[in-house]
This record gives C-alpha cells, structure tokens and sequence, in this order.
C-alpha cells in the first residue's frame, strides 16, 4: 500500500503524469486573410509604382472626355488629363493620407490607452475626461472651421486633423484591454522580480496588446480614406495633391455623370471600394486570432 | 533573529459607495516571523485577507500600517531599497495560467530575474543557469521547455516554471500563496513534494497560504488561523489541527471531508473485516458525516495519508 503511494508521489514529483501540450497551430491559410492582403498589395504597388510609369496626370489635351482607348487606357476627363495617371497620382495620395493618419492614431490611442490605465489614478481620470472629449469632436465642422482659416491646405493638415479626431475610439479600446492585462498574475510576477514600470509596459503588456492596436491601425486606415474622400468631395480636402477624393470631386464639378463620362468617377470609386474591403478582410481575420469563437464551426473544429 | 518578521501588519482598502467613502478592514494587524527552514501555513476561508498579507509581504500593496522587517530592516517602498527586498523575497502565484505572459518563452520567464539580480553575467552562462533551474524543478528536457511557450505546458507544468521563476533571484523568503488549489488533484501533492525539497535544499523560510487544513498540517511547522482579517489561532501545525480552541478552526477542521468518519466508511470497513459478505442493511442515511457543512470544505483530501484524524 504504502510503496503504490510513494510510487505515485515519485512519478507526480517527476512530472510524468502531466501530460504534454500540442503541437503549435498555423494560422496563415486562411481565406479572408490571404484575399485581404492580395487586394492590399495589389493597390500599394499600384500606388508606388503607378506614378512612375504614367504620364503627367496634369497634362491638359484638347481630346476631353474620351472613353477608355489604346492612347488613354482608362480615358481622359473634361481638361483631356489621363485618367489613369490621375488615378495612380490619387492612389499614391490617398494612401499616404491613409498610412499618416493609421500611424498618428496609432500612436496617440496607445499612448493615451495605455499610459492612463497603467498608471492609473488622477492621470487616468484625465486621459479618459480627454479620451471622452474628442471622442465626440466631429471631425467634419473642425474641418469645415480650419478650412475657412487656411488658404492653403496641405495633404499633412488633413491627416492631422483626421488624426486629432479619429484617435479617441481606439484608445478606449485600448484602455480597457490593458486594465485587463495590468492586473493579471504575469504582471504582478514582474513587479515581484522587480522590473520596471517601463519595462513592463513596453516587454511585458504592450506584446499582448498587438492584436488590438494593429486592428485598430487598420482600422483607422479605412477611417482616413474614407473622411479624406469625403473632405474632398465636398471641397475641403487637400489642396496640393491628387487623392481618390479630390477625382471624384473634380469628376462633380465637370459634370462627368451628366456628360456619361462614367470611367473618370467609376475607377477611384472602385479602388476606394475595394481597399477598405480588403482592409476590412484583413481585419476580420485579425478579429479571429483575437477571439477564437469568431471563426466558423467547420474551420473551429478542424483547428482543434 | 528572523529571516522575515511582520508586525502589526494593517491594510484597509477604500471603498466608494456613491459619494461615500468607507475603509474596509482586510487585514487587521497581524504579527508573525518566519525562518530559515521552516514554513508557516496561513489557513483561512476566502476573504479572510490571507492573500493580502501575502500581497503586502511581496510589496504588490502597501500596508495601511504596521511594519515588515526584513533581516531585521523595515521594508521601504523607495526604488534601491526595494530592490534588494525584492531579490530577497519572491512569490508563487495562484493560478498558473495567468501567471505566465502567454506572448515569452519559458526561457524568457527566467532569464529575466536572473539578469535583474546581475547575478549571471554572458550568454551561454545565462543559458546554462536557466536549464539548470528548470532541471531543479523536474522539467526535462530542459533545453526543450526553455523554447516552449506557456500554452504549450500543462498547468502543473506551469506552476514548476512559476516556481523556478520565484527561485531564480535566489531568495531567502517564498510566499507561496495557495499554489496548488488550481491544479488538478493527482497532481497537487507532486507540487508540494517540490516545494517542500526546494525548501530543504535552500533553506528558504516560506509562507505557505491555503485553505486546505490537511496540506498544511503536513507541509508546514506552524499554522496560523485567519479568519476576517485576524489571527485567531496560531501554533505547531499538529496542535492546532488536534487541539483547536478557538471555534472558528474547529468548524473548519470538522469542515474537511474525512472519509474515516461517515457512516458508509465504517460499513464498509466492517464488511471488509468480516469477509466482504455485504448484509444490505437498512439503514437509510448512509453518509451524513458528523461535522459541519461540508460545502465550504477547502480542497480535496489527498492521497497522502495526513487526513487528520482526531
């Protein structure tokens, strides 16, 4: 009796009764994520290298609004521009105006997210009271107000300001997830080692949080493309540069729809489309890493 | 003089009930020493301010008063002083699979301390101190559980990194605070085996927090009952779980499922004596055991025989 227990305390004592873990899972055959980034890539290589192998989108002919042809592949606009090299001026903008804002916010929400949760206490108090503020500042008056002051409005004051507003949603996300994480026993262990609060945050909390912060940059992508489209539609978006925008707002103002002069606002409409569902794809799937009962019952169960 | 000595110990923490304020008594002075060598089991029921004595001890919350010397030096909160306090005292955590940062490597869990302390200095010694910590806690092939990943251990496997971890400074003080009461029950004593060996081995004075009545009178020299913020009870493991005076760790003692107290196991006991011929008796409640409720009975007896029968 006595030996069949030691026995047993050895082999526990030993630890070969636990059983070991499984293998590591791949997560990168999924469908929604590799259609994602094909679209995305597809559109940023148009963007870096369109530009290069066009024309000058400036270029004014006296052949205006012809349909898409051999000389012009994607037809011309009223003033004779080529509408292709205007639409790879305007992607290339577009999605610097995108990647601006994307990084600005990113930086803004993680700061103000994290920083005030981790500390917390009175800091936290007025991160949030400021987090709730521009949470509800509308980004298109604040656009209409700065536009009557500035003359000339830059691609980066648009980010800007796209960035000043955008960023509050993302950081409440962020907040919350990292009061979750501040409190959890390998945190604590941390401080116990005696860490850092840098170190900490930066080694220890900020890995955790990638999934939120990355879906919140593509996120706020999406966002700025789509306010920066919107801004320039109705004449207060960058006055510098070509972005899908301002196509579709100079495609308005020459009465392209009223001339039936459909290719000059169909093809920064469809990239405009196409990216954010690309994007969205692409933040779908990261959705799925995050919360594993997002993915469908018949992937769930052949994962497990 | 002892390794680490509490005294008076208080913490009251806020509470907000609309506009009002209120404090509420956690821990409500309590003094005890610990030793080389020797551990103390701090017993009581869940909200008994068991864990913020150990919280405080590890400086995760600062006492509302009292004092806890260290070596004879009051602990200070301020930055140099509590690195070496910090180095000297670790701790063990509850639940193994929220004390592993699920995004490092198990190497990664253990070199950090390491480094933090200075004590191993190059790469390939780092390296060679992290196998051997994870050897002393019986994970091997260590070379093999240094790259893994938590999610890749069992819980069991976890609470051995975990305690490997609180090792790594090479403390003199280990507050272990309920370190087996998430795992699985086959495994628990394994756990505690490792615990207790370390202990020899180290000499570390540890603090062994628990509600299970019977690990600790097993584990540990001196039990200290705590119940609502208060010591109620303290002495030799034995005497206190024999011979309790105060009512409070009677209820808890009569709480423990015993097996050798219902009526179903002297039944069965009397059947085996007299043969195995079962007489399917009448007797219709079979298994009311004597003492209190058993639904605030801590965790299950375990296999080792120290069920304390009185």
């Amino acid at each position: 009796m006595s030996s069949v227990l030691n026995d047993t305390m050895a082999a526990a004592e030993e630890g070969s009764i636990e059983e070991a873990a499984g293998p590591r899972r791949r997560r990168w055959r999924e469908p929604k994520l590799l259609t994602g980034a094909g679209i995305v890539i597809v559109i940023v290589l148009f963007g870096l290298l369109g530009p290069l192998l066009t024309q000058d989108p400036y270029a004014v002919d006296n052949i205006g609004m012809t349909p898409p042809s051999g000389d012009h592949l994607l037809g011309t606009t009223q003033t004779g521009e080529d509408v292709l090299a205007q639409l790879a001026h305007g992607t290339r903008g577009s999605l610097l105006i995108g990647v601006m804002v994307g990084a600005m916010t990113l930086g803004l929400s993680a700061f103000f997210g994290i920083l005030g949760a981790f500390v917390g206490g009175i800091l936290d108090e007025l991160f949030s009271l400021l987090t709730n503020i521009v949470l509800v500042i509308p980004g298109l008056p604040l656009m209409i107000v700065i536009g009557s002051y500035v003359e000339q409005k830059s691609i980066f004051l648009v980010a800007g300001v796209l960035a000043l507003t955008g960023w509050a949603a993302g950081a409440r996300v962020v907040r919350a997830q990292t009061l979750s994480l501040r409190d959890r026993d390998y945190v604590l262990a941390t401080r116990v080692a005696g860490e850092s609060t840098w170190r900490i945050i930066c080694v220890e909390i900020l890995p955790n949080l990638l999934p939120v912060l990355s879906s919140g940059f593509v996120f706020s992508i999406v966002f700025a493309i789509l306010g920066e489209a919107g801004l320039a539609f109705i004449g207060i978006g960058a006055s510098d540069s070509l972005t899908w925008g301002t196509m579709l707002a100079d495609a308005q103002n020459g009465q392209a729809l009223l001339l039936g002069g459909w290719w000059w606002f169909v093809a920064p409409g469809f990239l405009i489309a196409i990216l954010g569902c690309g994007l969205a794809l692409i933040n779908f799937s990261i959705d799925e890493i995050i919360n594993p009962k997002l993915r469908p019952a018949r992937a769930r169960k052949r994962s497990s | 003089m002892a390794t680490l000595e509490v005294r008076a110990l208080k913490k009251d923490f806020p509470v907000r009930e609309g506009v009002r304020r209120t404090l509420f008594p956690a821990v409500k002075g309590v003094d005890f020493e610990l030793n080389a060598g020797s551990t103390v089991a701090l017993v009581g029921q869940s909200g008994s301010g068991k864990s913020t004595v150990a919280r405080m001890i590890a400086q995760l919350e600062r006492p509302t008063g009292g004092e806890i010397l260290l070596n004879g030096q009051p602990a200070t909160f301020r930055r140099r002083g509590m690195r070496e306090y910090r180095s000297q005292v670790q701790m063990v955590f509850q639940d193994p699979f929220a004390s592993l940062n699920p995004f490092h490597t198990i190497a990664h869990h253990l070199e950090r301390p390491l480094l933090r302390n200075g004590r191993v200095r190059g790469k390939a010694a780092l390296r060679a101190r992290v196998e051997e910590l994870l050897e002393r806690v019986n994970l091997t092939p260590a070379d093999s559980f240094a790259e893994r990943r938590p999610h890749e251990l069992s819980g069991g496997q976890r609470q051995r990194v975990a305690i490997a971890r609180a090792l790594a400074p090479e403390p003199t003080v280990l507050i272990a605070d309920e370190p087996v009461s998430m795992l699985d029950v086959s495994i628990r004593l394994g756990i505690l085996h490792l615990l207790a060996r370390l202990q020899r081995e180290e000499n570390l004075a540890v603090l062994y927090i628990t509600h299970d009545l019977a690990t600790a009178r097993h584990f540990s020299d001196e039990i200290l009952v705590m119940y609502q913020g208060e010591v109620v009870e303290r002495g030799p493991a034995d005497d206190v779980i024999l011979r309790p005076t105060a009512e409070f760790t009677r209820r808890l003692a009569n709480a423990a499922p015993e097996p050798a107290r219902t009526e179903r196991f002297r039944r069965a006991a009397a059947r085996y004596a007299s043969g195995g011929d079962g007489d399917g008796d009448g007797d219709g409640d079979g298994d009311g055991d004597g003492g209190a409720e058993p639904s605030g009975a801590p965790g299950a007896p375990d296999a080792s025989g120290t069920s304390g029968t009185p």
